[in-house]
């Protein structure tokens, strides 16, 4: 799998570090606990188009917003992590 | 139709004419006590134990597609009880237990082999680590030996034990440990379950769970709808998808796994080995295949196909613990999907939809606990509560804060 950095180009996806879901909602400080373990722990995990977080620490080291279908790794969208999170 | 020496002479007599299928392909019927989705060896051993342990024999296996043509078929056969934590600890044992009578209790060889599990360790601080894992073994009564270097040495001498970055120190062993024929282990609980009742319904995929008043009623299937009393999700690598039927969203991301068999050569390895540096380990099939594999490829996956820099990162393991392995060819290499859960341990558990039961969360680690966890799944369905063997391996866990987290990485699943 090779992922089009906004910044870099087209590396290999060994380049990048893996994060996981994108659009998670860090809660308030004082958010009820069933709030902050949905956050923490519970995840949508589809399979098919996700967004997800990947950086590039082999580059740029800038932290991007991957869209990757999960079922055949196709790449949708890259966007600089800056603006692109929901 | 009993296995033995008699009716295997019998056969050799008549041109093997009497051998029938070991199980009925059934057709569903409307209604179920018990469903249990997902026909893996798991689900197998639920619906096994279901019909034997607690009586319950109306019970069908829903799979999508043959049986044992997941992750059942695509492990590294190992088996093994080594865990640190007694919420693990005391269900791997009984998984071992298990283990050790399985072939009599299905009469069928499952091919169960304790050839023993080594873990090495290569600094002095892996085998503080290791030893405080023995000795939590052994307080619970299990079988664990810290060996030093020379001993390993004796075991295996075409380790690069010299190495000089990564030494190795010396090895953790549990004799008892050792690999087990995974197909086998398929068809076994598969016969075991038909011949008490429990249809295995084949190319049925289920397409949607029927809640009504907070309980389960049913499912709809691609062989049509089908009523139960109680529903049991065991399908690992999909489980959020088929719980995202019945509104649950759970603590698990799924990831790829991948394997590998070399081509088949002479015995060379005896037992299991697995390197404490870099993620790898081995055994030796009973063919002369040398199967291995390392880590998780890292990000969400459903597809059953892994990525090359793991392929070369598994590889560069293997040759940095037996350099003479450089030679081999890779007969085959293949992928499956797990259910990574955020604290790397399964759960086995009620879920907040009455009748409904989870069975998920396995990780790389679901075949060594094909036994156990059937044996508890049926027991928390049957009795509608945990067994004591499973009681950690709660859902709600991650809510309340007792997570059974072996390696201590927290809710990062890429990390287990």
């Amino acid at each position: 799998m090779r992922i089009v950095c906004p910044h870099c180009g087209e590396r290999g996806n060994e380049e990048f570090f893996y994060l996981g879901a994108a659009d998670l909602q860090r809660p308030a400080a004082e958010a009820p606990t069933e709030a902050w373990h949905d956050y923490v722990y519970q995840r949508d995990n589809p399979a098919g188009p996700h967004r997800e977080l990947w950086q590039h620490w082999q580059g740029c080291r800038r932290w991007l917003v991957v869209t990757r279908d999960t079922r055949t790794h196709a790449i949708y969208a890259v966007a600089d992590a800056a603006g692109a999170r929901a | 139709m009993t296995y033995s020496l008699f009716t295997l002479a019998r056969e050799a007599l008549r041109g093997h004419s009497g051998w029938r299928p070991a199980w009925r392909d059934a057709a569903p019927k409307p209604d179920y006590d018990v469903l249990i989705v997902g026909g893996g060896g798991h689900g197998l051993a639920s619906a096994y134990y279901l019909a034997k342990e607690h009586g319950i024999t109306n019970v069908a296996v829903l799979e999508k597609s043959y049986i044992g043509s997941g992750n059942a078929g695509r492990n590294t056969t190992i088996i093994r009880s080594n865990y640190l934590l007694p919420g693990n600890e005391r269900f791997y044992e009984k998984s071992m237990q298990l283990w050790e009578g399985l072939e009599q209790d299905l009469n069928y060889n499952a091919m169960v082999s304790q050839r023993g599990v080594l873990n090495l360790f290569h600094s002095d601080a892996q085998r503080d680590q290791y030893a405080r894992r023995g000795n939590a073994m052994r307080l619970h009564g299990v079988d664990a030996e810290l060996l030093d270097a020379a001993a390993v040495r004796a075991m295996y001498p075409f380790l690069d034990d010299a190495n000089a970055r990564f030494p190795i120190r010396g090895g953790l062993l549990q004799r008892r440990g050792g690999t087990a024929r995974h197909d086998a282990v398929v068809w076994g609980y598969a016969r075991g379950a038909d011949v008490r009742g429990v249809d295995i319904v084949q190319n049925c995929e289920v397409l949607g769970i029927d809640v009504a008043n907070g309980r389960v009623t049913g499912v709809q299937t691609s062989r049509g709808p089908i009523r139960a009393q109680k529903i049991g999700l065991v399908c690992a690598g999909n489980s959020s998808r088929v719980a995202a039927m019945a509104g649950l969203r759970l603590p698990i991301e799924s990831h790829v796994l991948q394997a590998f068999v070399s081509e088949g050569i002479k015995p060379l390895i005896d037992g299991v080995i697995t390197f404490g540096v870099g993620h790898f380990y081995v055994s030796q099939s009973d063919k002369g295949g040398l199967v291995f594999g390392g880590d998780i490829d890292g990000y969400n996956s459903y597809a059953q196909r892994g990525s090359l820099p793991v392929v070369e990162d598994v590889m560069e393991g293997g040759m940095a613990l037996m350099p003479m392995i450089g030679r081999l060819r890779v007969l085959r290499q293949w992928g499956g999907v797990m259910d990574m859960s955020m604290d790397g341990s399964p759960i086995i558990d009620r879920t907040p939809v009455e009748g409904l039961y989870l069975n998920a969360g396995w990780c790389y680690g679901g075949f060594k606990a094909t036994p156990a966890s059937g044996w508890c799944f049926a027991h928390t369905i049957a009795k509608d509560a945990a067994h004591h063997i499973n009681a950690a391996m709660r859902l709600d866990r991650f809510a309340t804060g007792a997570l059974l987290d072996e390696r201590g990485a927290g809710a990062t699943p890429n990390l287990h």
